[in-house]
């Protein structure tokens, strides 16, 4: 008998006296995720019904067509489309192997005593202002790689197709190169924490095993975590296509394709940022919108992919611990 | 035998040898790519270091924007400095509050798919490209309202959003259960137990996400180019009123001929980018140390 009061009460207790407070925070912090979850449904509607004019002016044809032109009011958003592409995966070629050499650099090769300031330095790459960016990339990155940098690449590997032509202050490539400095410390950071998060017997096996360190790096540590640079990748990709206005200021907003990566051409953020606030007809303004539609799906798919990788791989790592 | 023995080993000593100086290779370039990244961190700030001095002066605090860059009028940033100062206060007043409460939620109550799929949906948002969002809001409240500061604050604030509510709930998630347990333990409700023992534990970690949030909108241009994308040449403090803002004055400076307009540009980029980097270089060092007295309690 004495021993069976307690154990009867403390269930009791616990069930019977409802705790309001609980209720209270449960209740308030479930309405955030609410409010969350009518943000994104929100966002979605409103992007799409501004854009709906031109949705159902153009349909899919949008995404094939050449012309973008407010006096004849008919708008396609090809050359647009591949301008992001061109820029983004220019940028991209450039950007991982650097941000992946950088990972190996601040994982492997850094004296110990530096590693933590020059990681920070990196990551504060990713903390300037795109539009600070732009500013130092029209006006001081612009002139000198259209003197120096541009002349060279054209002399020497100009009979590659698309890189002949004349320099030029404003354009693709400055913009990709913009784009790369604003990719490399995402995908930089990400390297870094991933190839510290390799098991070190892995490591020390391929070393005992005869292998220099650059084998070692290039055959156990990115096999390692392959998926991982991946999502990386698909991170710096996301951030890339979405990025207006460094863009803006630095690829000359040009209507059409240039004959090669020097001359000026446009990407659909750069547009939007461009044009949205004078759009002089109500199509053009609903155009642009459609602009951010597909850019809204781009970066959907692109993160959603990116998280789908990363958890896959947690889940492999933890199924192999 | 002695022989054959040696030559193979020298074969093989002459492939190592070309091995190793491959392998040396290699990390003389992962070496320079940090050396390069670095560098460019360094010509940044050094450019707009020197370009940005010049203009430095007292008029830029006191005098405010000028219209078509004529010398002499005007000439200052004061009112997109106060601009921007009100503009991400009210955005980071609507996104600390909810991106704390999402975390607690997610990391506290939520079941593990729930909490999965606000985690999921929070890496969306964060991912949605800025000039997005600001095509949203412009329809959602710019559109027959006209341009104000608020709708240029609930922009920034979802630009914020996901960077508060994630690293809330990294620092929620850090916090020992040990103490959670006892805090039960001692018959405190769930409740209690979050708002005495959980989240003063990790109060600094709020701290930090706060900081870098403010350095990350004070420093975002596409948002306002739709929200508050006309403004006066006068210091405005009414919300309902759209404002100008560092940002804006650097994008327009730069598409000026006009090399007044560039010099504010350059000069309004100087205090923009020194705001913004001593704010997230603050807001990481804060984070290593709180991180690390979180563990130590453990």
């Amino acid at each position: 008998m004495a021993t069976e009061t307690p154990t009867q009460r403390i269930p009791l207790s616990g069930h019977r006296r409802t705790r309001y407070g609980d209720l209270a925070l449960r209740g308030i912090t479930g309405l955030a995720s609410v409010v969350l979850g009518l943000l994104m449904v929100a966002l979605v509607y409103e992007v799409a019904h501004e854009a709906w004019p031109s949705i159902q002016e153009f349909g899919a044809s949008f995404l094939t067509g050449t012309e973008w032109n407010a006096v004849t009011d008919v708008y396609g958003a090809r050359d647009l489309i591949w301008g992001t592409l061109i820029t983004s995966l220019g940028a991209l070629l450039i950007a991982v192997p650097m941000s992946i050499a950088i990972g190996v650099f601040l994982s492997e090769l850094a004296p110990r005593a530096i590693r933590t300031p020059v990681t920070m330095l990196v990551e504060l790459l990713a903390a300037i202002p795109s539009v600070v960016l732009g500013l130092w990339g029209i006006l001081v990155m612009g002139p000198f790689v259209a003197q120096h940098i541009e002349p060279f690449i054209i002399n020497h590997f100009g009979w590659i197709p698309f890189l002949d032509g004349y320099p030029s202050n404003q354009g693709l490539f400055m913009a990709i190169l913009v784009l790369t400095i604003m990719v490399v410390p995402i995908v930089a950071s990400v390297s870094r924490e991933l190839f510290t998060s390799v098991p070190s017997d892995l490591k020390q096996g391929s070393l005992a095993l005869g292998a220099t360190r650059w084998e070692m790096v290039r055959s156990v540590m990115i096999p390692q975590v392959s998926g991982g640079l991946v999502a990386a990748v698909m991170l710096g990709f996301g951030r890339a296509i979405g990025e207006a206005i460094a863009v803006t200021q630095v690829i000359g907003g040009s209507n059409t394709r240039p004959d090669n990566i020097w001359g000026p051409a446009d990407t659909m953020a750069s547009r939007i940022a461009a044009q949205y606030a004078g759009s002089p007809t109500a199509l053009s303004k609903a155009s642009l919108a459609y602009l951010a539609v597909i850019l809204l799906v781009f970066s959907l798919i692109v993160n959603l992919t990116a998280q789908l990788i990363a958890a896959r791989l947690q889940r492999q790592m933890r199924g192999a611990a | 035998m002695s022989a054959a023995a040696h030559q193979s080993l020298s074969a093989s000593s002459g492939r190592a040898k070309r091995r190793r100086r491959w392998g040396r290779v290699m990390e003389g370039l992962a070496t320079l790519a940090a050396v390069v990244a670095i560098a460019v961190l360094a010509i940044v700030i050094i450019s707009v270091a020197k370009k940005g001095l010049p203009a430095l002066n007292a008029d830029l605090f006191t005098q405010v924007t000028s219209t078509f860059g004529i010398p002499g009028e005007g000439g200052g940033i004061k009112n997109a400095i106060i601009g921007t100062v009100i503009m991400t206060a009210i955005a980071t007043a609507i996104s600390v509050p909810l991106g704390v409460l999402l975390a607690i939620f997610s990391s506290e109550f939520a079941p593990p798919r729930l909490a999965l799929i606000i985690r999921i949906t929070l890496n969306v948002l964060a991912g949605v490209p800025t000039i997005v969002i600001g095509v949203f809001v412009f329809g959602l409240l710019v559109v027959g309202n006209g341009y104000s500061a608020y709708a240029a604050g609930v922009a920034l604030s979802i630009v914020q959003l996901p960077v508060v509510a994630r690293s809330t709930e990294e620092v929620l998630l850090l916090v020992p259960s040990s103490l959670r347990e006892a805090s039960m333990a001692l018959g405190a409700s769930r409740a209690r137990t979050v708002l005495t023992v959980i989240l003063p534990t990790a109060v600094g970690g709020i701290v930090t996400a706060t900081i870098v949030a403010v350095a990350r909108a004070a420093g975002e241009t596409a948002p306002l180019l739709f929200t508050t994308g006309i403004f006066a040449n006068a210091v405005v403090t009414d919300p309902t009123k759209p404002m100008a803002s560092i940002p804006l004055v650097i994008f327009q400076g730069s598409e000026s001929p006009s090399p007044h307009d560039q010099e504010v540009a350059w000069a309004a980029a100087l205090v923009l980018l020194v705001g913004v980097l001593i704010g997230s270089s603050l807001g990481r060092l804060l984070s290593l140390r709180s991180r690390r007295r979180i563990e130590q309690s453990r």
